[in-house]
């Protein structure tokens, strides 16, 4: 029981986790009969919340509820998480691990609370809600994002999720070289 | 049942995504830095275990346990749209640290400060609803 604990407890390496995420894919065809998408679920939000008029938030939303419920097992998941285990520090690289302390930003589990929270300048604040923005924008435009793309698209050796996934790249170095590596 | 059921998948995919540090905001940070291997192994060995599991699934028609034909209907094709909003997406996601489904996660976490990003994202979607018109797809 005691080692179970303590596996559960440590990040697993990408040859373990990585196949396993993978795994998502079949599952839930398996189980569901569905293709794997969470940025779906930010339109079917718009269009529960009936916040437009525009017919592109005018369609049966029940019929893809499933996405609905997946997301509050992934904010389950993260609470479960939270409640249960001990945040135990990944092998960060030497040189990531570096360039946070150059930058003076605290390693605190999976998101730097110190550098990031309610007292933090208007500029932080811009960024974190811009960079939401941009997920939510940049998904629904690319009719997919990580899992929808990434992950289901290129099991499928999809041409478009392939373009979309190099996008993020682009995008991801983009963001990271330009903006955050000069805003701390 | 049909409610547990997606609640438990969206579990286990949020746990593996938690285990496998995919929703780290330091490693998506050294990602983009290509400052390890990790998150491309895990990204590229997920693919590779959906791309076997998919030529499984076509190459003996595999059933779900419904014994449903399983769907593997394909996105319209959009190269454009995937493009850009592909570059726009991957700026999202190295300004917060998390794409869609650790948005979720990082919430659940107690980050509650990504309530604001969760937020944007809606808007974000809502956002595209209202001018895609005039976006070139």
């Amino acid at each position: 029981m005691r080692t179970i604990i303590n596996i559960l407890n440590q990040p697993w390496p990408w040859y373990i986790s990585g196949p396993l995420l993978g795994l998502i894919v079949p599952v839930l065809l398996f189980l569901g009969n569905k293709q794997l998408g969470v940025s779906s679920v930010l339109r079917h939000g718009c269009a529960m919340m009936n916040v437009s008029k525009n017919e592109h938030f005018r369609y049966d939303w029940k019929a893809e509820k499933w996405n609905l419920f997946f997301v509050v097992g992934l904010f389950l998941a993260g609470l479960f998480v939270a409640t249960f285990f001990s945040f135990q520090l990944g092998g960060l690289s030497t040189s990531a691990i570096n360039y946070f302390s150059d930058k003076q930003i605290p390693i605190t589990g999976y998101f730097p609370i110190e550098t990031y929270h309610w007292s933090a300048n208007f500029l932080k604040f811009a960024i974190i809600l811009l960079g939401g923005f941009f997920v939510g924008f940049g998904s629904r435009y690319a009719n997919g994002c990580t899992s929808g793309h990434a992950l289901m698209g290129l099991s499928k050796l999809n041409l478009g999720s392939l373009l979309a996934v190099i996008g993020f790249f682009i995008g991801g170095i983009i963001g990271t070289w330009l903006i955050i590596d000069n805003l701390f | 049942m049909r409610i547990l059921k997606f609640i438990a998948i969206g579990f286990y995919f949020g746990l593996i995504l938690l285990k496998s540090e995919a929703v780290s905001w330091y490693r998506i940070v050294e990602m983009f830095h290509f400052q390890s291997f990790h998150m491309f192994g895990v990204i590229g060995s997920a693919i590779l275990t959906g791309i076997i599991s998919i030529q499984l699934i076509k190459h003996f028609k595999l059933k779900s346990f419904a014994g449903e034909e399983i769907s593997l209907v394909e996105k319209p094709e959009t190269p454009k749209a995937n493009i850009l909003g592909g570059i726009l997406f991957g700026i999202g996601w190295s300004l917060v640290g998390a794409c869609t489904a650790p948005l979720f996660i990082q919430v659940g976490l107690g980050n509650w400060i990504v309530i604001i990003s969760l937020i944007g994202a809606f808007f974000g979607a809502l956002v595209y609803g209202v001018i895609r018109n005039i976006l070139p797809h």
